[in-house]
This record gives C-alpha cells, structure tokens and sequence, in this order.
C-alpha cells in the first residue's frame, strides 16, 4: 500500500515499539505532526523548548536502555536541539532525533527555517542523514535505528524534507538492514582474554574501573560476579555510578577529580588494572603523565577500539562488547587453576582500609546552615536507595554522585561528558515517563535549573510528578568554587541576582512549592515531598544551602590523581 | 616522533561522506598534507587517499576514528608495508627563447610531457612521488612558472596487498 513519508515516520516509529516521542512542532514537520495526530501507537510528548525534547529522550534512553526518539521542526527547531544531540554524544547514548527540512527544492536557497541541519550536526553524532528519496525513508529510518542502538551508542539525526513527507511509495519496514561498512565488534579476542586473565590472577594490588560502558552494556551482573569472585577493589566513574553497587564493601566509591580519597589511592597504586567501559578521561585520571609515574598494568575493555589507548597506553587492549567479554573472562577465571594471591590481596585491603579511613567525605553536620551534603543523604534515606535521581550540573551534581549511594544501574542520570546545565528536569521528565511508578528526584541548582525551568509547564500538562531538590546556594557553585581557589575569591559574574520565588514559581505552574531554610526541616520536607499523599504531585523543593560550601576531595587540573585536596586540609 | 602516513580507504559513496572525513581531521586537530577522492569501478564507493603527518599514538587514533565513521567501509595505512605512490602535477611555464629547448630538456629529464603549447608557453604534465614534482620545480626558474596544479598523492600497495572489500 502506498504511504507518504509522514506516514512512513510514524509507522517506523511505531513498527520500532517507541512508547513516547518528544517535540514540538513547526511548519516543515507539519504533515509528520498531523499523522501523529491519527495514530495512537505512541504518545507525543510536547516540551516547551526543543532542547528539553532532546533531553528527556536521551533520560528515557538511559533510564530504559531504549532507543529515545526526539522530533523537531527545521532551522531553529535543529539548532535547539543540537545541545541536547550534542549531550546524548558525549555520553553515548542511543537517540533518534527527526528533524524537518525545507522541501528538497529550497535546499541550498536559504529558505525560511533552513539550516544545514546533518552540517550543523555532524561533528556530534554518531551518524546523520538527509532523505533525498522518499522511497529511502523506511530503510533509512531502521538503519538509524540500529546505529543508534548498536556498537558504542550515539545518537543519529535524520532530516527529513517536507516535500519528502507528502511524497508516496510503496511502505515496507525492513526487519533489518546490512551495512558492509558497519559492524561493530561484538566478541573480545580470545588470545587477549586469556592473557587479562592471567594478569588478574598474578595482581597482587589489583583494581576495577568501571565507567559508563558497564551501565551502557548491561554488563552490571557480570561486573558484580566478576569482582566478588576474584575479591578485588572497584571504583566507578561519574558516568558508571550504580554499575556496581554502592554499598558494597569492595567498592570505593567514585574516582577522579572529585572521587574519593582511597578510590584515587588505590587507582593510582595498582598493579594491575581492569578498565571496563571507561575511557580515562581528563576528568577521572588528572595529568596522565603522573598517572604513569606509577608502574601498572592495565587490561581495557571497550566496545570502541578509539577508546583505547587514547590517552592512556594499555598493555592488554579488548575490544568488545563489555557483557560478553567480562562473561567469558569469567568462565576462564573458574577454569584457572590458580586463584589471586590471598596473603597480597589482604595486604592490599588492609592498605585501602586505611585510606578509607580518612572518611573523604565527611563534612560538618553541627551547621545551623542547611549543608548541600545533608540534603542529599536524606534523600538517599528518604527514598530508601530506590530512586532514579537525575541532576544539572556543577556542585550538586558532584554531591548528589558523592552522597546518593546508587545500588542499580540506569538509577543515575546526569550529563558527565558535555557538562550540560538545565538537563536536570527534562531527564527527570523522560525518566518518570518511562517509569511511572519510580519515585524521581532531579538534585539541581537554582542557577542550572533556570536552564530549562520551562518544562514545569511540561510536567504540569502531562502530570509527571517529579521530585525537584534545589540546592539553592546563590551561587554558580562551582564556578564560585574555583574562583575563590584558582582566582583570588573574585566571584565574577557567579553569584546568582534577582531569583526569582521558586516557591511561588512552582505554584503558577500549578506545582507545589517549598522552600526550607532550617536543617531540622529537611527530612519533614522530604519525607512529605515523597509521602503517598503527593505521589501524584511535581513538588519543587527549594534548600537554601551553605554560601561557601565547596566539594572535596579535590583534584586540581592538571595535577595528578593522588595529589588532591581533602576538606580537613583547608 | 611524526613521520608521514599515506591513508587509503574505501567509503560509501554518499553524499556528505567527504566533509565526515575532512570534519573528522579538523575536529580532532589531525593534519592533512593532502586528500584525494573519487568513485572506484564498483560505482557505490569511493577511495580517498589521505597524506597525513603524526606520531604513532596519533595516527593510530586517526585510523580508528576513521575506521568509526559509519561511512568508511576499510582502512589501511600504505606506509606500513611496500607501496607505491603517485601524484600528478600540471605546470604552466613560460616558454619563450633560448629558454624554450632549455624547459622541454627538463621536462624530458624528468618524464614529463608537454600537453599543451602556444607560442610562449608550455603545459607539462608529470607524475612521480610529491618529492619528484618538487625536484622538478626546483630544476627550473622559478621565474618561469606561471601556474601549477597536484592532484595530491595516490597509492597503492605493491604485490598481492590490496583493499578491496
């Protein structure tokens, strides 16, 4: 039967079991809008700002391990949405975004809202199309389907012209589409793997470090048996958080510029190294140089071959997919006749229990100041370790990863690689979506949460009951912090003027407003904040915290791991 | 310590698929020296030839990001192993006196050959290595040259060793 492109896009969408489409429209995406409006497969999501759309589909994607879908109309829809495509990228996260284009004929003539949309969107994709042929469509739409999903995910934009849209062919949804130029590796070398395992049975001071890649890959029971079984030490990155449970003994916490004393320790004086799913960031190892003043091993284990040895050289390089290889690690390990050295691991966690014994984290809880720390652990309290937390960025980012103890994985949503202020809320929104019966906090900061404050209207039409912790400190936090560290305490142009009254704010949106300024209050607040009374209900928190509270430890740029700054030194 | 590389590789023969490759050069801050591309007999693909100059960590990243592009169906690094390279080079020189024998001599010398007169100038057509082309413009008088074009180097490996899908 003969179908326009506008029905394509929908019935692609439909055939790949997408539950909800995030967008907004406009005149090039009209024709795809209106059979939207026919169909009831999937549920359109409007968002006040395009960048917001973009958003919540990468949170579905991350919250669900689905691929999120985004739909944005032509020029200032697509450039809207290029932060939002641009964050899903660096975290590598599998989204579709539809953008519309000026008909095929206008191209090139800047015509009203035209932009060069797979241009503009190139360098922050994984891969993009422009539909020239409507009779492309339904295959392009499953090959970006399955680029998306597959290999190291990323998001994928396809472009779609307008006359495209009311072009007809005949409508076909291939089951799957071969690409000779792509197929990304699946299963680890076997001869690499034999060797890693060697190496991990002959550490006597072995560590685990884990990043996004484990979370990404589902890899997160593997990892668990992988490390219980061999007894070694695991640190997550940002990024990985929940990929081992946080309250196990055998894991130190996060590593890298704000991790944990005896994580970045431990990393630092290794002998061996397992990297699974992380990439050593600038960000997680400080000056690489430094970090190869120690002498270490290291096997890495990445689905992406460009990972690896790209900033840190590695003796054992495993590409693959992290679940299947750490699972056939595992079958060796059980084969091996030899088992880890028990007298060295014991010296090794004897010397790790001593650098957890500094208590990195401790902070002061005598303050008659609400201390951001405290909020945060009586929402890990208050919600038992059961919630999906999202977050904006700069400080309360860091303490929320610091101080929620996430035992899942996919319970974490924040935007590590491109350090995105204002996804905080439209994450919360994609991630209740997804789970509707999930208690979800979004920890954010009254300047971050100004980003995207818009989407309150969202949640008010859709009734999304998200749990808004607003670390209210008045400031950029963590510009503040380095300014007073790295720039003589001149706090320029970080200190927050003219906020508005978040309370009355929530409230006009039709939300419930608090705001609290006492530390006695904060847990009453919570507690009602999550009670079965407002399940249903957004309730926007607003903490005013410590001014001058910074977040420790602290590993300066440029410096190495081992050389951080811990609270109890200033 | 940077040496030069000679990158060839098959792509998918779309539309955008070289401003992946040369976006991909300048976002990562690689350098090209030179870069060819056109269809090969199989009409969907096409080969590019990319001269390159970097340590062993960088171009072994180039080969990988070049190998992520969706597009990029193989890559293969001609320096390491025997190959040949050519590049072609069209030159406009003056042509006009005792000068005149003195440039078709050169020319001769280096293989070239005139494809194009007038009575004041020639055109010459030569091939060889990059190093070759620039001996060549070294052997006569700069003042001679009213215009050259390269196409960039393109290679091959030699023997048995090829890329081919």
């Amino acid at each position: 039967m003969e179908a326009t492109g506008a029905e394509i896009v929908v019935r692609c969408l439909a055939e790949e079991g997408v539950e909800f489409v995030f967008g907004y429209p406009g005149g090039a995406v009209l024709n795809i809008y209106d059979e939207i409006f026919k169909q009831n497969k999937f549920k359109h999501v409007l968002v006040r700002h395009e960048q917001a759309a973009v958003h919540a589909a990468d949170a579905y994607a991350r919250a669900t391990g689905r691929v999120g879908v985004a739909l944005v109309t032509s020029g200032p829809g697509a450039t809207n949405a290029v932060t939002g495509i641009a964050t899903a990228y660096m975290d590598s996260i599998p989204i579709v975004v539809v953008t519309g284009q000026v008909p095929t004929p206008a191209i090139g003539l800047d015509a009203f809202q035209e932009v060069d949309t797979v241009g503009i969107t190139r360098p922050c994709v994984k891969h993009n199309f422009l539909v020239k042929d409507v009779k492309d469509l339904a295959e392009t739409m499953k090959k970006a389907f399955i680029i998306a999903a597959t290999g190291r995910p990323g998001p994928v934009v396809v472009d779609v012209p307008k006359d495209i849209t009311y072009h007809t062919t005949e409508f076909e949804y291939p089951a799957t589409v071969e690409m000779r130029s792509y197929n990304p590796v699946v299963k680890g070398h076997t001869g690499q793997l034999k060797r890693a395992v060697q190496m991990l049975l002959e550490a006597k001071r072995p560590m685990i470090y884990a990043g996004g890649g484990v979370v990404l890959g589902d890899a997160s029971g593997q990892l668990v048996e992988l490390a219980r079984l061999l007894g070694f030490p695991v640190t997550n990155t940002l990024m990985g958080l929940g990929g081992y449970p946080a309250t196990d003994r055998q894991n130190l916490g996060m590593l890298g510029m704000h991790g944990t004393y005896e994580a970045n320790m431990a990393m630092q004086h290794c002998d061996v190294l397992l990297a699974v799913g992380a990439r050593f960031d600038d960000r997680v190892i400080g000056n690489p140089g430094h970090f190869a003043r120690e002498e270490r091993r290291i096997i890495h284990v990445d689905i992406d071959p460009s990972s690896i040895s790209k900033r840190v050289k590695v003796d054992v390089p495993i590409v693959g997919d992290v679940r299947n290889v750490l699972g056939e690690m595992l079958s060796l390990i059980k084969q091996a006749k030899e088992k880890p050295e028990a007298a060295a691991l014991n010296a090794w966690w004897t010397q790790i229990e001593l650098w957890r014994s500094k208590n990195c984290l401790k902070y002061n809880k005598q303050s008659p100041i609400i201390k951001p720390q405290y909020v945060v652990e009586k929402l890990w309290e208050v919600t038992k370790g059961d919630a999906f937390v999202t977050s904006d960025v700069g400080q309360h980012q860091m303490w929320a990863a610091q101080y929620y103890k996430f035992d899942q994985p996919r319970r974490w949503i924040n935007s590590g690689g491109l350090g995105t202020m204002g996804v905080g809320l439209p994450y919360a929104m994609g991630v209740q979506l997804a789970h509707p019966e999930a208690q979800v906090a979004c920890i954010t900061g009254e300047s971050s949460i100004q980003m995207n404050i818009q989407e309150l209207s969202t949640c008010k039409q859709y009734r999304i009951p998200v749990k808004v912790v607003m670390l209210n400190n008045r400031y950029m936090g963590m510009v503040r912090q380095w300014q007073e560290f790295f720039y003589g305490s001149r706090y320029a142009e970080s200190y927050m003027e003219s906020l508005p009254d978040f309370v009355k704010l929530a409230e006009s949106y039709g939300h419930i407003g608090m705001r609290i300024d006492k530390p006695e209050d904060v847990e009453a607040a919570l507690k009602e904040a999550f009670s079965p009374a407002l399940k249903e209900r957004l309730v926007f928190m607003d903490f005013q915290t410590d001014q001058t509270e910074n977040v420790f430890p602290m590993v300066e740029g440029g410096k190495g791991l081992s050389e951080m700054i811990l609270a109890e030194e200033l | 310590m940077s040496t030069r590389h000679i990158i060839s590789l098959l792509m998918e023969n779309e539309s955008g698929a070289l401003s992946r490759v040369a976006g991909l050069f300048s976002a990562r801050a690689y350098n090209i020296e030179s870069l060819t591309v056109a269809p090969t007999e199989d009409a969907t693909m096409s080969r590019m030839t990319i001269v390159t100059v970097g340590s062993e960590d960088v171009i072994e990243q180039i080969t990988k990001q070049l190998n992520k592009l969706v597009d990029v169906v193989k890559v293969m690094d001609l320096t390491e192993g025997r190959h040949i390279e050519r590049e072609l080079m069209l030159v406009k020189v003056k042509a006009v006196g005792s000068g005149r024998e003195e440039m078709k001599r050169t020319a001769d010398i280096f293989r070239g050959r005139i494809i194009d007169v007038t009575d004041s100038t020639y055109t010459i057509e030569l091939t060889g290595t990059g190093s070759k082309l620039d001996a060549f413009l070294e052997a006569i008088d700069p003042a001679f040259i009213i215009e050259t074009v390269r196409t960039g180097a393109s290679g091959i490996g030699r023997g048995e060793r090829s890329l081919k899908v």
